[in-house]
């Protein structure tokens, strides 16, 4: 009769021959933000992830202090270079580097899923699927965002401490710096987002980054190619370059959409690509 | 309870399950047993909802297996019990797994418990053996304590202990009336856990039976099962030679 009660209430079950696990009557149901919570589970326990991380807030600071070095040393001559001069878009500079490092974090979250066959023991949690893919969006918004602040702002304010040395600098207070530094940390965001979608577009993290290289580097240089004006109206429309007009103060409209308008079109490309994700994920085998 | 209706699935234009009809009752273990090939994953892995059958349907508890509000509590499953990310601990994985439901942390730790990995939780399940990675996957399976619950090959690579404890595991399960579908490839241990069973060959149903009345008439179970899957083996020489005739026609 003893060994009978343990066995009901669960508790010191001898290992061979436990016959029973114990039960759990409470009340239990997929929600969003639980599957939020469990994606962020997830994320920190994931050290590719966080390494990914880390490698993005490296090159932001890193980058950007060291071409603001190179600008103290080869400053601008002449009357329209100085006018020209964004001492706020050099040290956010190292944006264009650590884009690619928060794209792998995201696309990462899905791919080795896959890799690894975890994503059927997520799916059978949560077998409505999208869920999942809206989860790994916002943990990948929220962590890349909160993640890029303090580094844009280091890239920021170590920059303009050297800029400052041969008078070149800015300060945070002036129309616009605000908009640009912060806006380099949304940037990234929806960076990693990118990489999201093109995860669950892909399925496979060799696929996800050359994609992503492609979105990234290869349309602007395709469209750099073209001759004439065609070629500089198409450019200001890729994705890079429509997203890090948001990281410049005085965007030059012959080269750049607006500020907010190409941040727009950028999170326009991220919602396409996660779209598309989205249909994958939903309709296929896992 | 599982109620699976002329599931057809075909994966290209390979057929891994043809017009499969059966169902799967409470309150006993039903030993899901078939030749390598012969479907049975394919048929587990629709049962889950993680592939759409080509056609036919599949019902848990009386529901499309994507349709419940509480997987978890629904449906628990095991098929591959390296299905882990590598470098994340036993602990964090199954922690993942009960947030989705809002299950508590404290049935993680009893679980963890319950299935003998008290002393690895804290370790990167990638490094675990095959048998810790079977003891993380049933883990996984029960954390919702669900009504229906499948287990491709839950014995594969466990030691004797483990097997012993299987077996209370899943007779447990069975006369707490949950459903219970275990696939395996030892025809001795099905013999020991199973009373129903049902078993296929190249993706058609070839008994649904019970131990005892397959046994009948033969030494073993082993034997039944042999002389029965055998006709199986033939006629699936017979098709694919058929198919590749039939394919190397189209191609001309």
């Amino acid at each position: 009769m003893t060994s009978i009660s343990y066995h009901q209430h669960g508790h010191h079950q001898p290992r061979a021959g436990a016959a029973r696990v114990p039960a759990y009557a409470l009340p239990q149901r997929v929600s969003q933000g639980r599957v939020i919570r469990a994606e962020w589970t997830k994320l920190r326990t994931q050290p590719s992830a966080l390494w990914a991380g880390a490698a993005s807030a490296g090159l932001t600071a890193g980058f950007g202090i060291l071409y603001s070095l190179l600008r103290e040393a080869r400053p601008p001559h002449g009357a329209a270079a100085v006018a020209s001069f964004d001492p706020t878009a050099i040290s956010l500079s190292g944006i264009q580097l650590a884009q690619i490092a928060v794209g792998v974090l995201g696309a990462m979250l899905i791919t080795s899923e896959y890799s690894s066959g975890m994503i059927r023991s997520t799916f059978a949690a949560v077998p409505r699927r999208l869920p999942v893919l809206w989860g790994k969006v916002a943990v990948a918004l929220g962590a890349v965002f909160a993640m890029s602040v303090p580094a844009v702002l280091v890239a920021f304010f170590a920059g303009q401490s050297i800029l400052a040395k041969v008078g070149l600098d800015i300060s945070f207070g002036q129309p616009g710096v605000a908009r640009a530094v912060l806006g380099s940390a949304a940037y990234l965001a929806l960076a990693g987002v990118l990489g999201v979608g093109l995860g669950a577009l892909l399925r496979n993290t060799a696929a996800a980054v050359t994609a992503l290289f492609g979105l990234l580097f290869g349309l602007q240089l395709l469209a750099g190619m073209i001759p004439g004006s065609a070629g500089v109206t198409l450019e200001k429309f890729m994705p890079s370059t429509a997203g890090q007009a948001i990281a410049s103060v005085h965007p030059d409209p012959g080269t750049s959409l607006g500020p907010w308008t190409g941040l727009g079109l950028f999170m326009l490309y991220g919602i396409v690509v996660l779209a598309l994700g989205a249909r994958r994920m939903s309709r296929g085998d896992a | 309870m599982i109620e699976i209706h002329e599931l057809t699935k075909r994966y290209g234009s390979v057929t891994a399950v043809a017009g499969l009809t059966f169902a799967v009752r409470t309150g006993e273990v039903t030993g899901f047993l078939g030749p390598n090939g012969a479907g049975k994953s394919t048929t587990m892995r629709v049962i889950l909802g993680l592939d759409q059958p080509t056609s036919g349907t599949v019902l848990v508890n009386g529901k499309p297996p994507r349709a419940h509000a509480a997987p978890l509590r629904e449906l628990g499953g095991m098929l591959d019990p390296r299905a882990v990310h590598p470098s994340r601990s036993a602990y964090h994985h199954l922690q993942a797994l009960a947030q989705t439901s809002g299950i508590r942390r404290s049935r993680v730790d009893e679980l963890i418990e319950a299935v003998g990995l008290s002393g690895a939780a804290r370790r990167a399940a990638g490094k675990f053996s095959l048998g810790m990675s079977q003891r993380l996957g049933i883990a996984a399976a029960l954390l919702g304590d669900p009504h229906t619950v499948v287990l491709d090959e839950p014995v594969n690579g466990l030691d004797v202990e483990g097997i012993r404890w299987i077996r209370g595991l899943l007779a447990g399960l069975a006369a707490q009336g949950k459903t219970v579908l275990v696939s395996s490839h030892l025809m001795s241990e099905v013999a020991q856990t199973a009373h129903r069973l049902i078993v296929i060959g190249q993706g058609r149903l070839l008994a649904d039976t019970t131990v005892a009345e397959l046994s009948a008439g033969h030494e073993s179970l082993e034997d039944a099962y042999v002389s029965l899957t055998d006709d199986a083996v033939e006629y699936r020489a017979a098709v694919s030679t058929s198919q590749t005739a039939q394919t190397a026609e189209e191609e001309r």
